[in-house]
């Protein structure tokens, strides 16, 4: 069987309807996403790779674990430790990924300063980055979700 | 000064205990947590909870530049490490002092100091505190001389060990040189430092130690004393306080001699300063200080009505001893039980899990710090303590008395636990005789074997 334009303007009509954000079908290696909205909500960094100072929030405002609900067929970026996360290699310089930017598994997306200590963070996959979630010079925690891509060549 | 927000590198009851300190003190908690106790207890009631790294406390719970930077980043005023972990790590200490963030326990150079257990002893010698028969041996024939002179059994301790780690008892004199050799080699892998010393094996003893609380400039009070020697391989499993049966004038000396060696390194924080009461000399030496805050704090601040963990912060903060010794008054007596997720019928294997029941004991006399509810998960990648049952009487028997019921009334599902166990530790005549050696629980656990054999084949 074969989606039609009806079928699809029905599945799309369901998915108005439904609580759900985004919908991911595949039938006969026919592949469908559908997403609610007109575009890909892509949440950009508040601001350029900085080197100013990110106030750290106070202990009340606590939930940092900001997830907000994947986009299909993304890839997560997590971070592999605590520490602050740099978007940039020094202050004032280029980030090393853009949103659009093409990585592969190697690429460095960002830093992860410990006591001085510069650990560089890998795609670990290859894609091309969609969103960029976590802030310049702020602190995340381990597994914190960096970035997401959409994985391909 | 005043400590605001406080970040505890700590896990379990422990860090719900502090937790309920700095609540009571209007202080902002921040914990820092491994994945696999991101959704613990402590980390529901902590103001803010940072997950630090993986369940292996290797890439968590005893990395003390994550811990640091987190304090940093959360701008915490302060670290209490709790016990266990990074709390007698001087790196911890000494990264704090570096970086100007207020360490919740004594200076990096004070843990090195006791964790040193030589140089501890030579403090010990120094400050006036008697210590067993021994000392330092740099070699075979060194070993032979002292041995002869302090006689067998003896025993080789690491001087990177303690509380029970990296000792190995010697009965015969010509067995020192292979278990010198065999000590050190050990002591070299497991404490990175391969020195060893002798020490007379006390045959019949106990282990009684003293809490103290100091300044960090030479003023220390002592909060009394407490009887851990109901011990399965040096883990303890029952406290209590008063230490049962020392006389006035006893337990007046060991009191002092805690004071003086605590004194000698102008101690700051809470410490405990542990002895080895040898019964058949009626003689206390000096075993080891703890430069930390203790499993079994809860029985003193029971019988003295004092909150430990306060004052540790309120010396942290500049504060100083807002008490003096005249004010420390202990009335009655105090118990607790240790319930661990062990299987006592499996030689006390570790038993993680979910736990599906727990229902805790209440009531006047009576304390629980747990950190374990319905439904909890116990990872197996910690230790098995699950709770700390605490009573508090006029008296031992009535003491015992409550402890008994606080046990039958707790009820635990999902996990093996110890409680059957401590119940029949309690109905023991020599344990409710009181003033047990240290040797006291693996002969009732023979007695225990013995008696089911015979079950088994009547």
């Amino acid at each position: 069987m074969t989606l039609t334009a009806k079928d699809v303007a029905e599945i799309m009509r369901l998915l108005e309807q439904s609580s759900f954000d985004n919908l991911s079908l595949e039938i006969d290696g026919v592949k469908l996403n559908l997403q609610r909205g007109s575009a890909v909500p892509v949440r950009q960094s508040a601001a350029p790779a900085s080197p100013a100072e990110s106030q750290p929030k106070p202990a009340q405002s606590a939930p940092t674990r900001v997830r907000p609900p994947s986009q299909p067929g993304l890839a997560e970026v997590a971070s592999p430790l605590l520490g602050i996360f740099y978007r940039a290699p020094k202050p004032g310089e280029p980030p090393f990924v853009e949103v659009g930017s093409k990585v592969d598994e190697d690429t460095v997306i960002g830093i992860i300063e410990v006591m001085k200590l510069m650990n560089s963070v890998r795609a670990g996959v290859k894609g091309e980055v969609v969103e960029i979630l976590a802030e310049n010079a702020a602190l995340v925690e381990y597994e914190e979700i960096l970035l997401r891509l959409r994985p391909g060549a | 000064m005043a400590i605001r927000r406080i970040l505890i590198a700590n896990r379990g009851e422990i860090a719900l205990r502090v937790i309920r300190t700095c609540k009571a003190l209007a202080i902002e908690t921040v914990l820092a947590a491994s994945k696999a106790d991101m959704d613990s207890l402590p980390a529901r009631l902590a103001d803010r909870t940072l997950c630090i790294g993986p369940a292996r406390p290797a890439d968590s719970y005893l990395r003390a530049d994550t811990i640091v930077q987190a304090a940093l980043s959360v701008k915490a005023d302060a670290i209490h490490p709790g016990y266990g972990f990074l709390s007698e790590r001087a790196v911890l200490a000494r990264l704090c002092e570096q970086e100007g963030v207020i360490f919740i326990g004594p200076t990096a150079a004070q843990i090195e100091a006791v964790g040193d257990k030589l140089r501890a002893r030579a403090e010990a010698e120094s400050a006036g505190v008697p210590t067993a028969p021994g000392g330092a041996v740099a070699t075979v024939a060194e070993a032979m001389l002292l041995g002869r002179k302090i006689g067998v059994p003896l025993l080789i301790k690491a001087v990177g060990g303690g509380g029970g780690r990296g000792m190995k008892r010697v009965d015969r004199l010509e067995d020192i040189p292979s278990a010198m050799e065999l000590a050190g080699a050990e002591a070299g892998s497991a404490f990175g430092d391969a020195r060893v010393y002798l020490e007379r094996f006390v045959e019949r003893g106990r282990h009684v130690e003293v809490q103290i609380l100091g300044d960090g400039n030479g003023r220390v009070i002592h909060l009394g004393e407490r009887d851990c020697s109901v011990q399965r391989r040096y883990q303890k499993l029952i406290e209590e306080t008063p230490a049962p049966g020392l006389s006035a004038d006893f337990r007046g000396r060991i009191h002092a001699a805690a004071v003086q060696f605590a004194e000698r390194l102008s101690y700051r924080s809470a410490g405990t300063v542990e002895f080895l009461v040898d019964l058949e000399r009626n003689a206390f030496y000096f075993l080891e200080m703890n430069a930390r805050i203790q499993v079994e704090h809860p029985i003193t601040e029971a019988v003295t009505g004092i909150d430990l963990v306060a004052e540790q912060i309120a010396i942290a903060d500049g504060r100083g001893l807002r008490l003096k010794q005249a004010d420390i008054r202990r009335e009655g007596c105090a118990i607790e039980c240790r319930i661990n997720a062990e299987d006592p019928a499996r030689d006390f294997q570790p038993s993680p899990g979910t736990v599906r029941t727990a229902v805790w004991p209440s009531g006047e006399g009576v304390r629980v710090d747990t950190d374990i509810a319905s439904g909890s998960r116990i990872p197996p990648y910690y230790d098995s303590l699950m709770a700390k049952i605490i009573v508090h009487a006029a008296d031992r028997p009535s003491a015992l008395e409550r402890m008994r019921r606080a046990l039958a009334a707790t009820r635990i599902e999902g996990v093996a636990t110890n409680l059957a166990f401590h119940l029949d530790v309690l109905a023991d005549p020599e344990f409710q005789a009181g003033g047990v050696d240290t040797g006291f629980l693996p002969r009732f656990l023979e007695r225990q074997r013995l008696a089911q054999e015979v079950r088994a084949h009547g």
